[in-house]
């Protein structure tokens, strides 16, 4: 009998299979016409009670690449949630529409609620503040792409720890992976949450650096992830304003920086990552969105156990 | 010495540390059918004084809640007026339903399918629980 798995936070899968998942991505990557059947008759349900561009439209071309179909609403208010239906309920109809359901939602923990009631797999497509599996699925894949292989990095975060979902997800991630430095440079005010960095201290032996300007540590990093300082995480729009414009890199900023560093970001971005580092030979930012393209589509794969992963 | 009569079919909850036995009637009891007792300041060889409450007609009791409180209860199962079983409780592991999340971006203060659930992850006696749903840690507070 089939094995029901969901991906509601990257804990959900073993290292091993996490980079079993990568590294099909990366064959889908150089052989995409081989999967072009993969998931044929299959439909994928993707619930955006929140708006988003890039997993929506990522998630939409995996499943169209893999053949498969779609149905689903970018938008709350066109759902049944916006009648005051529970997620519980739309779970359980979906998985009479579907056969599998990517979702994102502004309230923490509700993938994890949905995956109680869901007859399919759930993918976990961003929770409010909390997780953003996929986003680390594809910040794992560019890594080891760019950089041979996913650990033994020093590896810097910039901007909002507090409330970047992606940080939250990939730190953890690669702590797994055995990470032995991190750097984490952000304001005072969206620093790393205590719960999470004492979860890092107690459970890993890892070395983490906390400073407040990326200039203090440029010289020692081997992969940057910048990112965005993101309004719809505030109560106050005081607050929003007084920190958006806190780090801001540029070609100066990267000038002493090692050659082979890496700088990702999960986009979209704003004003953090002035364009004229875009045609710098280390910026990876836009080739890591074509890749998440591809690790989904394995993910998509693993979950439904067809293409690579059909069982037998 | 004030005296209060044996029960015949209910629960003896003995050990209360002396002042909260009122926080246990309030969390459990207040508004039970049941006719209960609350005793406190009773002199204890052990523990100097003590708080005890005995209820009447029932057995169901959350120790759950109990060991939130005071982890040095003894919670006596009295049927026909003997002891019929003695537990003691220890601070929960897991606690259901009992506290909300504090953090308001949480699916538990949104929806109502989404049962609060927490994990203990404090040490040394810390009432430290971690979400299920949103990982937030939540103190629990008497």
């Amino acid at each position: 009998m089939k094995e029901l798995r969901h991906l509601i936070e990257p804990e959900d899968f073993t290292l091993a299979e996490l980079e079993d998942v990568v590294d099909h991505g990366l064959k889908m990557y150089d052989n995409p016409a081989n999967y072009a059947e993969a998931c044929k008759g299959k439909i994928l349900a993707s619930l955006f009670f929140e708006p988003s561009t890039r997993t929506k439209f990522s998630f939409d071309a995996a499943m169209l690449r893999l053949g498969g179909n779609l149905i689903g609403f970018a938008d709350a208010n066109t759902s049944s949630a916006k009648k005051g239906e529970s997620l519980g309920d739309t779970i359980k109809v979906m998985g009479y529409y579907s056969d599998i359901v990517v979702m994102r939602h502004p309230k923490e923990g509700a993938p994890k609620l949905a995956s109680h009631y869901s007859s399919v797999p759930i993918i976990n497509g961003g929770d409010g503040g909390h997780q953003h599996p996929t986003q680390t699925l594809t910040d794992l894949i560019t890594i080891k792409k760019h950089k041979g292989q996913i650990d033994g990095h020093t590896v810097a975060f910039c901007g909002d720890l507090k409330y970047g979902r992606t940080v939250h997800s990939l730190i953890r991630t690669l702590a797994r992976f055995n990470t032995k430095k991190f750097i984490l440079i952000s304001p005072e005010e969206l620093s790393l949450p205590t719960s999470l960095k004492r979860q890092l201290e107690e459970n890993f032996d890892l070395e983490i650096k906390e400073v407040r300007y990326i200039e203090e540590a440029i010289d020692e990093i081997d992969v940057l992830y910048m990112t965005r300082i993101q309004k719809e995480r505030f109560f106050n729009e005081e607050d929003y304003l007084r920190l958006k414009n806190s780090y801001i890199l540029d070609n100066e900023k990267i000038a002493p920086a090692k050659k082979d560093m890496i700088i990702m970001h999960p986009l979209p971005r704003v004003n953090e990552i002035s364009p004229e580092v875009d045609t710098d030979p280390r910026a990876v930012y836009f080739q890591q969105s074509e890749l998440g393209v591809y690790v989904r589509m394995a993910l998509i794969c693993k979950l439904l156990e067809v293409g690579p992963y059909v069982r037998g | 010495m004030l005296e209060v009569k044996g029960i015949q079919n209910g629960i003896v909850l003995d050990h209360i540390s002396a002042g909260k036995g009122l926080t246990v009637f309030n969390k459990l009891f207040e508004n039970t059918d049941h006719s209960v007792v609350l005793l406190m300041n009773v002199t204890s060889k052990n523990m100097g004084t003590k708080d005890i409450i005995k209820i009447e007609g029932t057995t169901d009791v959350d120790l759950n809640v109990l060991g939130l409180i005071d982890s040095g209860i003894t919670v006596n199962i009295i049927k026909e007026g003997k002891l019929s079983e003695k537990h003691s409780v220890s601070t929960p592991e897991i606690i259901e339903g009992v506290i909300e999340c504090e953090n308001p971006r949480c699916i538990t203060n949104a929806d109502i399918w989404a049962t609060p659930t927490f994990k203990l992850v404090g040490k040394n006696g810390r009432l430290e629980y971690a979400c299920d749903y949103c990982e937030e840690i939540t103190k629990y507070k008497i």
